[in-house]
């Protein structure tokens, strides 16, 4: 007997694979706006798992959709020729088994700046973590075996509607999962009150750590969609900006809402869309928008409760 | 030998900028308690209000005179730019979580990019060439060569900081300063208008980051929108190094951030002088969390 969340993961799954048989239809511009509006669910959602739910402040989330991006781009486009006949040349199956490396390494990543740094709290997390996200960009700048500066490309079109918004269920599913389980209430705890949290004997230390592996290991699989969909990635692509835009869905969908989460990141990506017309003052209404919304709604505009985190 | 001299000059002019813009980011640290992303992009303001100043409102370049009074005009334009922006973007959330308050100042930062980089209303995205502001020569000490742009930086670096020092602890708004950074319900409960001593407080630093701009800008003389960011990431490492909300000590860790940056892209390797910054604050926050000046706060249950 399945639980009625997962009646709605498999829904959500079976609606995607159908929209993707019919994508042919769509006209490309709906298309291309609509898988970038499932990659950024899935980076939203899985960064409020860190964020949000477990009350720290990453800013290097672009880190780890890079490395996912890159891990998976070098399997399937320098290694493809190789591993696609060792799984009888089906994509399919080719495809979500190089998404989930690239997934692992990043969540590897996770462990790795999660491990030293979670000692550090509010702002001084959130510089480390833009740090490394800088030091991944510049390792990556650096590195000629995948490019460079001048990015990786060839990289094949395997992205459709059906991975792209199967992999934002999954996500939405596995957070949602994992802080409603009996395990999970210790994320809350340690957002709420991490003094408190670590009085009643929970481990803090590891809730952190494992929000940010699996926050990263999810933001590595969005960069592999990314990577397959867009079929050239360069570091700059991955850098402030990008770790900031997905900061600021989180917020204002509402620290810890996945609901609010996902509409803000719809919200945005359609925003940014329809702002295009205002040409050069497009980002300085975005950035207005930022300010004024962070004045009267800090609580995300989608939270009706009130802002229940006290001030870090 | 020389060589390694002559790298040290280097790094030490480069730590002089880095300092400069550091102490905004403690100051603000200090009586506020949160990054004011925002300064990186005042920094980015203070060098094109010096190329206007010689391009567009034809003060003499290459004078010192001339020099001296557009670093003037981009320190009060700054001040009043930095008063500005916590006017109307921060006082509004006085008081909330810290977070909001991160990124609102990350949506300032953006504003000011953006504004920026407008052809409008803005500077435009192209970098534009800075002109030389101060008389231009090198000097020669042995095998060690000096740009006198060099040593302008450090004789305006310590000239600002003497000042700022001298603000800091022997005025009465610094006292207040102090006050208000050591316990701000205490210090209006002294009499101290808070409002006035941040509002003040901003105008400081962010001349100190227009000053930076500057120097920076004769350093490496071209000028775009997007220049604040990294020299901005940086010098909050170098406050943070320091100890973030201790002056003495974000002088101490721009200089030596700025050595530490210069020596590795002397011994070789260039491309990674941006992810040098980020190692060093990954090493120090591991370290000494409290930075090398800082003094360890004691948690309160």
């Amino acid at each position: 007997m399945l639980a009625r969340s997962q009646y709605y993961l498999l829904a959500a799954l079976a609606a995607s694979f159908v929209a993707s048989l019919f994508s042919g239809s769509f006209n490309s511009y709906f298309l291309d706006v609509a898988v970038t509006c499932g990659i950024n669910i899935t980076l939203a959602v899985s960064l409020n798992l860190i964020n949000g739910y477990t009350g720290q402040f990453s800013l290097g989330h672009a880190g780890f959709m890079a490395i996912g991006a890159y891990s998976a781009s070098l399997l399937t486009t320098n290694f493809g020729g190789k591993l696609l006949p060792l799984v009888g040349g089906q994509t399919w199956i080719f495809f979500p088994l190089a998404l989930y490396a690239g997934g692992v390494v990043a969540s590897v990543a996770g462990l790795l700046v999660g491990v030293p740094t979670l000692r550090l709290r509010g702002d001084y997390l959130a510089i480390v973590t833009l740090g490394f996200g800088e030091i991944i960009r510049v390792l990556l700048q650096n590195v000629d075996a995948v490019g460079g500066a001048r990015g990786l490309i060839g990289i094949p079109d395997y992205t459709t509607l059906f991975w792209t918004f199967g992999l934002a269920a999954i996500t939405v599913y596995t957070v949602w999962a994992l802080v409603n389980s009996t395990y999970g209430r210790g994320f809350i705890a340690v957002s709420n009150d991490e003094i408190a949290a670590e009085a009643m004997g929970i481990n803090t230390t590891r809730y952190k750590i494992t929000a940010f592996v699996v926050g990263a290991f999810f933001a590595g699989l969005a960069g592999g969609i990314y990577a397959h969909f867009k079929q050239y990635i360069a570091p700059q692509g991955f850098g402030f900006d990008k770790s900031i835009e997905i900061v600021v869905m989180v917020i204002l969908g509402g620290m810890g809402n996945n609901v609010g989460v996902i509409i803000a990141a719809i919200l945005l990506t359609v925003l940014t869309e329809t702002l295009r017309q205002f040409g050069d003052y497009r980002m300085i209404l975005y950035s207005l928008l930022i300010i004024v919304l962070m004045i009267a709604r800090p609580q995300g505009l989608f939270t009706w409760t009130g802002w229940k985190r006290k001030s870090a | 030998m020389s060589e390694f001299l002559q790298q040290l000059i280097n790094g030490l002019s480069l730590g002089a900028i880095y300092a400069l813009i550091a102490l905004g980011y403690t100051m603000v640290y200090g009586v506020l308690r949160f990054i004011n992303f925002a300064h990186s992009d005042v920094f980015m303001v203070g060098a094109f209000v010096g190329y206007y100043a010689i391009e567009k409102w034809h003060l003499p370049a290459n004078s010192i005179g001339g020099g001296l009074l557009a670093l003037a005009m981009a320190m009060a334009i700054c001040a009043a730019l930095g008063v500005l922006i916590e006017r109307f973007a921060y006082r509004p959330l006085r008081g909330r979580s810290t977070l909001s308050v991160l990124i609102t100042a990350i949506g300032v930062s953006l504003l000011l990019q953006n504004v920026a980089q407008n052809r409008q209303i803005g500077f435009g995205p192209n970098p534009k060439a800075f002109p030389n502001l101060f008389p231009y020569s090198n000097f020669h000490l042995g095998a060690l060569t000096v740009s006198s742009n060099q040593v302008i930086v450090l004789i305006v670096t310590l000239v600002l900081l003497a000042a700022l020092y001298f603000i800091v602890n022997h005025t009465r708004t610094g006292t207040a300063m102090r006050a208000l950074s050591f316990n701000p319900t205490a210090a209006s409960l002294v009499g101290i208008n808070n409002d006035f001593i941040i509002s003040f407080t901003f105008a400081l630093g962010s001349s100190l980051a227009a000053a930076g701009g500057i120097l920076y800008a004769l350093n490496y003389p071209s000028i775009d929108p997007l220049m604040g960011t990294l020299p901005g990431l940086k010098a909050f490492v170098a406050a943070v190094l320091g100890g973030i909300g201790n002056l003495p000590g974000a002088a101490v860790g721009g200089v030596v951030l700025g050595l530490v940056e210069t020596l590795v892209v002397a011994c070789g390797g260039s491309t990674y002088r941006d992810a040098v910054a980020f190692g060093v604050l990954i090493l120090i926050l591991l370290v000494r969390p409290s930075g090398l000046l800082g003094k360890a706060e004691r948690e309160k249950v």
